[in-house]
């Protein structure tokens, strides 16, 4: 076992586990969007920064990723972490205004649309990838991809076509946080 | 324009089936075909042993790449940031009106001519610079730039 | 021939030198990119045309960019027992001259930029005079030495050591000069670990960016636990500005190979890659040449020098993007995905390239490991600064007079690049800020320039060293722009992997597009420093977390431009369009109508010989008239 402290209350987890594990098991509450245990942990959505002191330095981490170790001191409120997810929800809910779980949990925060609101309801997709992580980690099959990158990052098929490689197992439709893969689905499954 | 398999053998018979390729098979699609047609891009990836979706995304991803026939020349204005405060911004946007592209970039209607914008050539001597297909045109201006233009279309 | 001995190192040293400083004269023409770019084919070209011509009995061969960017064409001419004279700017009609000049009177002299009477020849043992006569008369004599330019008195060339002296392609030349002899000693006379200690002990810094002790880095790699290992070059120079790399690589390639091969036996390493991005046809061509070369000397494959090492390199071409110059990025694209960097909590070095353990370190870095190993380390850490050992190459561009690539020791100040070096800021305008560092860097302002350049100085400054790129401002750059422009840039590189960066950049961009426009509030600028500080916290690679950098050091030296762009709508660098107008003097305007003509919206209106008019309402402040017209009569306020 790792012994380990979060909000200087001690704690302890297996060797190899993460903080989010360890924090989960403990009933310490951590925001995540981009997180399933269906599929490897990616660190993308940053909703799950905590600060820690490994002994050397104190800094910020995703607690999705960072292994834990003997002797670490996590923190999972501070005004840096605070700050962080304030920003962080301010800018999703402002880029994707008609997903109703981002407004739910930006009220959680505080959080209200500013006047950088986009105007397109319609695209709730905040690129989490756990549609993409679940179609080649789950369903085996990998038939969905990021395209582009930056802005214009965008999930997709190849080409935009349906794919021919789609089983229709329904994986990414459960995984998807805000309901995004709903509308797109006819475009992933090329029907007969 | 047609994909011919022997245009393809050869540029696939160079590469081991290894996916530390793909990269280096694209970019020779990419300068045979002036952009990186979906056969192409399926018969790289078949070839290399790399799923079609992750060579959709590095093909989408890296900006050598074009899934669009690019223009006859291409021409490339340098906006790093020693041309930047030369005014490369002004050269590029007299070249977008004169080539008349909608868009921030592009190619034109007639594909004699493309416009990008790229990050430092590395002529920072000679700002602003730009590169229309292998050569190098550097202290530019506005009447140098327009002047550029009209004298890639006479070739 | 296969080179397996310290004999044959020395056959081939021999044929090498004979070849530098042949019994006849010798033109090198500068021909790296950016020589070529200001028209060295073509002056080379007629150069081999007219020695043909003429059964000329000396050489015409080409070299690499010796950093006097701004005075290319660079021409040099080497009689035999003769210092070298340099050439700068030869066209083809300057060569006409110059030619009929060398046949008649032997030194040309027109055009003359300086001499070299003594070659350093760094690794070789010892300076090499280049004339037996024990003084110098008459004309030769006056023309002045480079260590009298302004831009060559404080440069200390180290890892630059090779480049203009030698023909990259020409194997031998490198040798001449010492190449392969650092390896040498390494392989049969230092274990792995004491090669390590030597780097270490030099304190050798990365050059790329970071600064993490390079020894260090080689000696956690060495232990991690893992089959195969790699080492890696990041050739992968992104950073807008910066061209040292690329000048490293197309005048002395050989440099990097030696230094990768002393890296891969110190770390127990057989297999390298290269990452070069792939809009430097010119420096890839060059390695390929090298790398073939060095296989066909025994220098790469198996068995060198007979020690049992063995050790080969392939070269992986980069697809255009910026963020593959971050280690896991470049990873990844040689693995064959899109460049998207990873959380580093299990480093590299452990688990890098295809999991295994994995060195990157950075072309210069790389350049300087046989010096190190040739010179010793205590050597090379006399030259610098305690922190900051060694050298560094820095791209001084920008608004300097002097322009191009200087490698000076490190803990020269700002105020000396730039004014004793960079000869200062051209025309009657005045130095502002330096940008050092590229896009993850700041702007520092001129009451800071004695600052010392070095590591840790330019961090507590609020900026970094980065690759080296500086480029130099005065007050015709608007700071609000600059910051604007690094964004905009990052924004376009930026792998959108992670919220912070993805959309945290699009924001900051947002805010900074409405002040310069002339929008928004003092309260904005608050709200823009605690949206940088999550940036920064928050992002998943450097390029986010340094992306705020450019932001936060010109709100921390410029806040008042920033302010007068927002209280005051004004734009005091005259450069964002919103808050600019274009208006004709009056008393200047001849009414030529060139204006006029030039004019893209048909803003401009006024009879000949009449004093003209803008129409602000239909002005696109494109600037083409102020760049057409001949008398200055354009204003701009």
């Amino acid at each position: 076992m790792v012994h380990l402290t979060i909000n200087d209350r001690e704690v302890s987890g297996q060797d190899g586990w993460t903080i989010l594990e360890v924090a989960r098991e403990h009933g310490i509450d951590i925001p995540t969007l981009c997180q399933h245990g269906a599929v490897e942990p990616s660190g993308a959505c940053r909703l799950c920064m905590v600060e820690v002191d490994d002994g050397r330095r104190r800094r910020m981490v995703a607690s999705c990723l960072y292994p834990i170790r003997a002797g670490l001191k996590v923190w999972t409120e501070s005004d840096r972490i605070q700050n962080v997810r304030r920003w962080i929800l301010q800018m999703l809910v402002d880029e994707h205004p008609g997903s109703e779980r981002l407004q739910v949990l930006a009220q959680t925060y505080g959080v209200k649309a500013s006047r950088f609101k986009s105007s397109r309801y319609e695209d709730v997709c905040i690129l989490c990838g756990l549609c993409v992580r679940a179609c080649e980690e789950v369903a085996g099959v990998g038939c969905l991809s990021f395209g582009n990158r930056g802005v214009h990052k965008e999930v997709t098929t190849s080409y935009h076509l349906p794919s021919p490689e789609c089983i229709g197992c329904g994986t990414c439709l459960y995984v998807c946080p805000t309901g995004a893969m709903e509308q797109f689905f006819n475009r992933v499954r090329a029907v007969a | 324009m047609s994909v011919s398999f022997g245009r393809m053998e050869t540029i696939l018979e160079r590469y081991p089936p290894s996916p530390e390729h793909l990269v280096s098979a694209l970019q020779e699609v990419q300068a045979e075909f002036n952009f990186i047609p979906p056969e192409a891009l399926t018969a790289v990836c078949n070839h290399l042993g790399v799923p079609v979706a992750r060579g959709w995304a590095v093909a989408t991803f890296y900006k050598s790449f074009s899934l669009e026939p690019k223009g006859e020349h291409d021409v490339c204005v340098c906006m790093g940031t020693a041309c930047h405060v030369k005014g490369a911004t002004n050269v590029y946007d007299k070249l977008r009106r004169d080539l008349e592209i909608p868009g921030s970039e592009g190619t034109t209607g007639d594909l004699k001519f493309s416009l990008n914008k790229v990050r430092c050539l590395g002529c920072c001597s000679m700002g602003p610079v730009a590169r229309v297909d292998d050569e190098i045109h550097g202290n530019l201006n506005q009447r140098k730039a327009g002047q550029l233009v009209k004298d890639y279309r006479k070739r | 021939m296969k080179i397996t001995n310290l004999e044959d190192l020395q056959k081939v040293k021999d044929a090498g030198l004979a070849s530098l400083y042949p019994p006849k004269p010798k033109i090198l023409v500068g021909m790296a990119t950016c020589g070529l770019a200001a028209g060295a084919q073509q002056v080379y070209d007629l150069l081999r045309r007219k020695a043909e011509a003429d059964a000329w009995d000396g050489v015409v061969e080409k070299t690499g960019c010796i950093g006097f960017c701004y005075k290319e064409p660079l021409v040099d001419l080497i009689w035999p027992a003769s210092p070298r004279l340099t050439y700068e700017l030869m066209t083809p009609k300057a060569v006409e001259s110059f030619w009929e000049e060398m046949n008649s009177i032997r030194y040309p002299e027109k055009r003359l930029l300086g001499r070299i009477d003594v070659d350093e020849m760094l690794l070789d043992g010892g300076p090499r005079r280049l004339y037996r006569r024990k003084q110098l008369k008459g004309f030769l004599a006056s023309v002045p030495l480079y260590e009298e330019l302004d831009f060559f008195k404080m440069q200390r060339r180290l890892a630059m050591r090779n480049c203009g002296f030698i023909d990259p392609d020409n194997l031998e030349h490198y040798i001449a000069r010492g190449g392969y002899a650092a390896l040498y000693q390494a392989l049969t006379a230092m274990t792995p670990e004491e090669v390590i200690e030597q780097i270490i002990a030099s304190g050798l810094r990365g050059r790329g960016g970071g600064g993490f002790p390079t020894g260090v880095k080689w000696q956690s790699c060495r232990k991690a636990k893992g089959w195969p290992k790699y080492v890696l070059c990041n050739a992968d120079e992104g950073d807008p500005g910066a061209y040292m790399d690329r000048s490293l690589i197309e005048g002395d390639p050989h440099s990097i190979l030696e230094g990768m091969l002393i890296g891969g036996y110190a770390i127990g390493a057989s297999e390298g890659y290269i990452y070069v991005r792939a809009e430097y046809p010119l420096a890839v061509k060059t390695l390929q040449n090298a790398i073939f070369a060095a296989r066909e000397a025994g220098f790469l494959g198996e068995n060198l020098f007979g020690t049992g090492f063995n050790f080969d390199l392939k070269i992986n071409l980069g697809g255009g993007a910026f963020v593959c110059g971050e280690s896991t990025a470049l990873m990844a694209s040689i693995e064959g995905h899109p460049g998207e960097p990873k959380a580093k909590y299990v480093h590299t070095v452990e688990k890098g390239l295809w999991g295994r353990p994995s060195n990157l370190n950075n072309v210069e870095t790389w350049a300087n490991v046989p010096v190190i190993i040739g010179k010793g380390a205590d050597w090379y850490k006399s030259i610098g600064t305690p922190g900051s050992t060694g050298t560094k190459i820095f791209s001084l561009v920008g608004q300097v007079k002097n322009v191009g690539l200087v490698e000076v020791p490190m803990g020269v100040t700002i105020k000396d690049m730039v004014m004793a070096i960079g000869g200062g800021v051209p025309g009657d305008r005045e130095f502002k800020a330096v940008q050092t560092g590229g896009p993850s860097g700041g702007c520092i302002p001129k009451e800071k320039w004695d600052l010392p350049i070095d590591f840790d100085s330019l961090w507590e400054a609020g900026s970094i060293m980065g690759s080296g790129g500086m480029i130099v401002m005065d007050q015709s750059t608007c700071m609000v722009d600059v910051a604007k422009y690094f964004l905009d840039f990052l924004m376009d590189e930026s792998c959108g992997k992670c919220t912070p960066c993805r959309l945290g950049l699009k924001r900051m961009h947002a805010m900074l597009e409405e002040f310069s426009r002339g929008q928004g509030t003092l309260e904005d600028l608050d709200e823009l420093t605690s949206l940088a500080q999550a940036v920064q916290d928050a992002s998943l690679c450097a390029l986010g977390g340094s992306a705020p950098n450019p932001v936060l050091t010109t709100l921390r030296y410029f806040r008042e431009e920033y302010e007068a762009h927002i209280l005051k709508k004004q734009c005091p660098a005259k450069v964002c369009r919103d808050l600019i107008t274009f208006t004709v003097n009056p008393e200047l305007c001849s009414g030529c109508t060139l204006c006029a003509r030039e004019c893209p919206a048909g803003a401009i209106a006024g009879a000949k010989k009449e004093a003209h008019r803008i129409n602000p309402a239909l002005c696109i402040k494109c600037g083409a008239c102020a760049e057409a017209c001949k008398f200055g009569a354009i204003e701009i306020c």
